[in-house]
């Protein structure tokens, strides 16, 4: 069953940068720029806090913040391995990479999880 | 427009030659010449020991494929008023040994594509008798796209992973093989997915695109290896989900 889980990690990079291409500039613009600019007017606390306590907020932002990470490890990876013409230590590299997205995932699930 | 053009041309003979130099020639800058035209000009009226390879001087037998000006083109498919006033570099394709001045040496891309099984691969011919295998024109047009390479190389000398491991398959040996999986009539897809489902094979490739856009025939090497890593993608978890089933 030792396969070689590089399609794994490439299906994780293509989710995580689609998702990266098509939201984060919406949420950059509405909660980065217009709630705080004063262009838009925000949702009060309360209201955000019942909207990101709902369970499918929960799994939405779960993906959200997991898939991305996948994709900047994925692509660090190989960035490091080009630029530094890595030809040893190209498994560190990954473990490293991948290692600190599973981080990040876990890390994210935990408080989401929690979140009350 | 000026009446000539300077070519900048490297040279490079491996029995007197310790490493490639630069020779100019002035050539006439014709409007209605290509770089290759300006080349035969050299070879005929200026330097007859100017060597490259070139044939059919209409961008199908995927020869004269050099460096110019730094990019990989075809050079029967180049004007040369497009770079006046010059002076314009011509190189032999990067990425590739040199043989002499402009010629590469292509074995390592011969035997790249040889890996890939770019033929028909039948699990077993039906007899004569029964005739030929019949397509319908979208069985011809699923693969149409990818048929239309004429191994110029130009998409090697524009990747730069090519360009960084030696060891990689490259774009058009992988697009080919696609051509063949994508071919109603062919059943070697899983024998040619054991050669490129590897770093080696398609996974090298970090979709840089290059290939892509250098390609003088549209076939869109990079489309075609995104394709085949959607197809092992989809083999990987097939085999997770359902281990029990035939690969």
């Amino acid at each position: 069953m030792a396969r070689n889980p590089t399609p794994l990690m490439w299906t994780l990079f293509g989710a995580g940068g689609m998702l990266s291409a098509l939201l984060f500039p919406i949420h950059i613009f509405l909660l980065g720029l217009a709630f705080p600019l004063g262009w838009l007017e925000g949702p009060s606390y309360e209201s955000l806090h019942a909207l990101v306590t709902h369970p499918i907020t929960r799994l939405y932002l779960f993906a959200f913040i997991s898939l991305p990470l996948f994709h900047w490890a994925h692509r660090f990876r190989y960035t490091i391995n080009d630029l530094f013409q890595l030809k040893q230590g190209t498994g560190i590299v990954a473990g490293i990479c991948y290692g600190a997205a599973l981080v990040g995932t876990f890390t994210a699930a935990y408080t989401l999880w929690t979140l009350s | 427009m000026a009446d000539t053009i300077t070519l900048d041309v490297a040279r490079y003979g491996p029995e007197t030659d310790s490493e490639p130099s630069f020779q100019s020639y002035e050539v006439p800058c014709r409007e209605d010449w290509v770089v290759l035209d300006a080349l035969n000009y050299v070879k005929d009226q200026l330097d007859g020991s100017l060597t490259y390879r070139w044939s059919c001087r209409m961008g199908v037998c995927g020869s004269c494929g050099m460096m110019v000006d730094g990019q990989p083109k075809l050079t029967c498919a180049v004007p040369l008023s497009d770079y006046a006033p010059g002076p314009v570099r011509i190189e032999p394709l990067q990425f590739f040994p040199v043989v002499r001045d402009l010629v590469v040496d292509i074995n390592d891309f011969l035997e790249k594509l040889r890996k890939v099984q770019p033929w028909i691969v039948r699990d077993e011919e039906k007899p004569i008798a029964e005739g030929e295998y019949r397509q319908t024109p979208a069985q011809l047009e699923a693969y149409k796209q990818f048929s239309m390479c004429i191994n110029c190389m130009l998409c090697y000398a524009a990747c730069p992973v090519v360009g960084l491991e030696e060891e990689f398959t490259g774009p058009a040996a992988i697009a080919l093989a696609q051509r063949y999986n994508l071919d109603s009539r062919d059943q070697g897809a899983a024998q040619r997915m054991e050669t490129l489902d590897e770093h080696d094979g398609m996974w090298g490739c970090t979709f840089v695109g290059e290939c892509t856009k250098v390609c003088p025939k549209n076939v869109d090497p990079a489309g075609a290896i995104q394709l085949y890593k959607v197809a092992s993608a989809t083999n990987w978890f097939k085999s997770m989900l359902l281990p029990w089933g035939s690969k």
